[in-house]
């Protein structure tokens, strides 16, 4: 009994290591020549359960790997087995999954070309992450949809379209050629740190973003890509902003500003890994958008130990963002720079550059406005500014902090 | 797999067509398209059409034909032609419609084309 206990425990627990550290390996593999995610889930699924039934019985296989693909490529099999039409790519299915097999467990890691798929400009924008998150990590669609704050079953209509459009448009299973690789990549950046949260933009409503999920699927994307210096950067980026999660929050869950943070309580080790990054990343000679945004951070983070922030540098690198990577949010720190730097008729010509909507509805726009006409002591225009920042700011503890500040009710 | 490129085509672009100084050039334009995606041997068959002023759209309801003279919709562009090609994937679909001169002006719709239906019953 004690001994039928034990190996039900070792092989459960087998299978959920498996399940962790080769999902998105093993779902990459069966999708790569179906084209079919949804079908290539389901046949793993069916190989997992498949597993926690019978490796109990039978013994946990030398190559559980190996056995799950064999499992879910029966699965597939059985699948097709009365639809003529795809009767070719079933044959295909099967040679290339029993080749790869026979080499297990050093299978072909098929997930670069996945997260390819996951980010193709042919896919709805607002899908992409999820599809990486669901499809590369496993996480299940009530969770993405709890992160990106939509309901689950909207969630989980945006991700079968999706891998329904990856079915019947016919995507390309493949790494992008050279000469298209750093478009393509940057979609894929995007998509991992649109996981990460809505960050820097959007404040610090971005705990309910993944940001483990996020790092993790950017150090898998690195081992994949481990020469691209913009892969670096967003890890760098994430990890900096991940160092100071600990930070944003005073004892009572008030909102703390960056400049106010206290540098104790920031993560040594990834802020040493990020500059690490950073700097491998600088010797490819290729600076790009995620690089330069790491470099603002890590700017920041270098108060921890100089004890001043080097606003000098800042300006510098904001301007390089802006050329890389012209955004509202990239303007608006901008401006907040300028501003601290003593440059407030700057900092104003900045934001009057913005767009309307973002001018009139953007909170962290509001905020900076709001601060310069402080600075010019108009107390009535900043009042005015400051309260409509409010109505456009979700969260309690930044409008409780946004409230103080500018001395309203 | 077969994809359908559906090349719209702007009011200009149409005009070129016939336009004594430029209508080399539009064909030209065209030709070496075409036989790019001849030479490689994707074309499985397209045609040209004429612009939207010989367009003429039949509705029927209530068993009444509805006729009425020009296209279906009064859209900023209008179908100048197809072509279902054979290649890949999507990926491959979308290089070829890049390269249609009215992706520059106008723009390319690229769909599957349906594959074909088993017959009933089996």
């Amino acid at each position: 009994m004690r001994v039928a206990a034990a190996l039900s425990d070792a092989a459960g627990e087998a299978a959920a290591r498996a399940a962790r550290l080769s999902y998105g390996r093993l779902l990459a593999i069966l999708a790569a020549r179906t084209r079919d995610v949804s079908l290539a889930e389901e046949a793993l699924a069916e190989a997992f359960a498949r597993a926690l039934e019978v490796w109990p019985r039978q013994g946990v296989p030398d190559n559980p790997e190996g056995w799950l693909v064999t499992a879910a490529r029966n699965g597939l099999a059985n699948v097709y087995r009365h639809d003529r039409v795809r009767a070719v790519a079933v044959a295909d299915v099967i040679r290339v999954t029993e080749e790869r097999a026979a080499q297990a467990p050093a299978f072909g890691d098929e997930r670069l070309a996945l997260m390819f798929v996951c980010a193709h400009p042919a896919i709805d924008a607002g899908a992409r992450a999820p599809l990486m998150l669901q499809t590369v990590l496993g996480l299940d669609a009530a969770r993405i949809a709890a992160a990106f704050l939509v309901p689950a079953a909207t969630m989980g209509q945006r991700l079968v379209r999706a891998k329904a459009r990856i079915r019947e448009t016919g995507l390309r299973f493949a790494v992008p050629e050279a000469e298209v690789v750093p478009e393509r990549l940057a979609d894929v950046l995007e998509a991992i740190y649109a996981a990460f949260g809505t960050g820097w933009e959007a404040g610090p409503a971005a705990d309910a973003g993944l940001p483990e999920e996020a790092i993790h699927l950017a150090r898998v994307l690195l081992g994949l890509m481990p020469e691209e210096p913009e892969v670096k950067g967003v890890l760098a980026l994430m990890l900096h902003a991940h160092a100071r999660r600990r930070a944003r929050r005073d004892g009572a869950g008030r909102f703390v500003a960056l400049s106010d943070q206290d540098p104790a309580l920031w993560d040594r080790d990834m802020i040493v890994e990020a500059e690490g990054l950073l700097v491998a990343a600088a010797r490819a000679g290729r600076f790009g958008r995620f690089q330069c945004e790491a470099a603002i951070q890590s700017v920041h983070a270098q108060r921890g130990i100089t004890g001043r922030v080097n606003i000098a540098a800042l300006e510098a690198l904001y301007g390089m963002l802006a050329r890389f990577h012209p955004t509202v949010g990239g303007a608006v720190a901008h401006a907040a720079i300028r501003r601290e730097a003593g440059d407030v008729a700057g900092a104003l010509a900045l934001l009057d550059g913005l767009p309307v909507a973002a001018r009139e509805g953007y909170q962290a726009a509001l905020v900076v406005r709001a601060h310069c006409l402080l600075d010019l002591g108009d107390r009535v225009g900043a009042a005015a500014v400051a309260r409509r920042a409010l109505e456009v700011t979700p969260d309690a503890a930044v409008r409780a902090h946004l409230g103080r500040v500018f001395g309203l009710a | 797999m077969q994809y359908m490129l559906m090349l719209n085509e702007t009011e200009a672009e149409f005009a070129r067509r016939t336009d004594p100084v430029e209508t080399a050039d539009y064909w030209g334009g065209w030709n070496a398209f075409i036989g790019a995606m001849a030479a490689a041997g994707v074309i499985v068959k397209g045609d040209g059409l004429q612009g939207p002023m010989l367009a003429t759209t039949v509705r029927v309801v209530d068993g009444k034909r509805h006729v009425q003279d020009g296209p279906f919709a009064d859209t900023k562009e209008q179908l100048g032609g197809y072509f279902v090609i054979e290649v890949p994937d999507l990926d491959s679909a979308l290089d070829w419609a890049a390269r249609a001169p009215c992706a520059v002006t106008g723009s390319v719709e690229v769909r599957p084309v349906l594959p074909p239906m088993a017959p009933p019953g089996v």
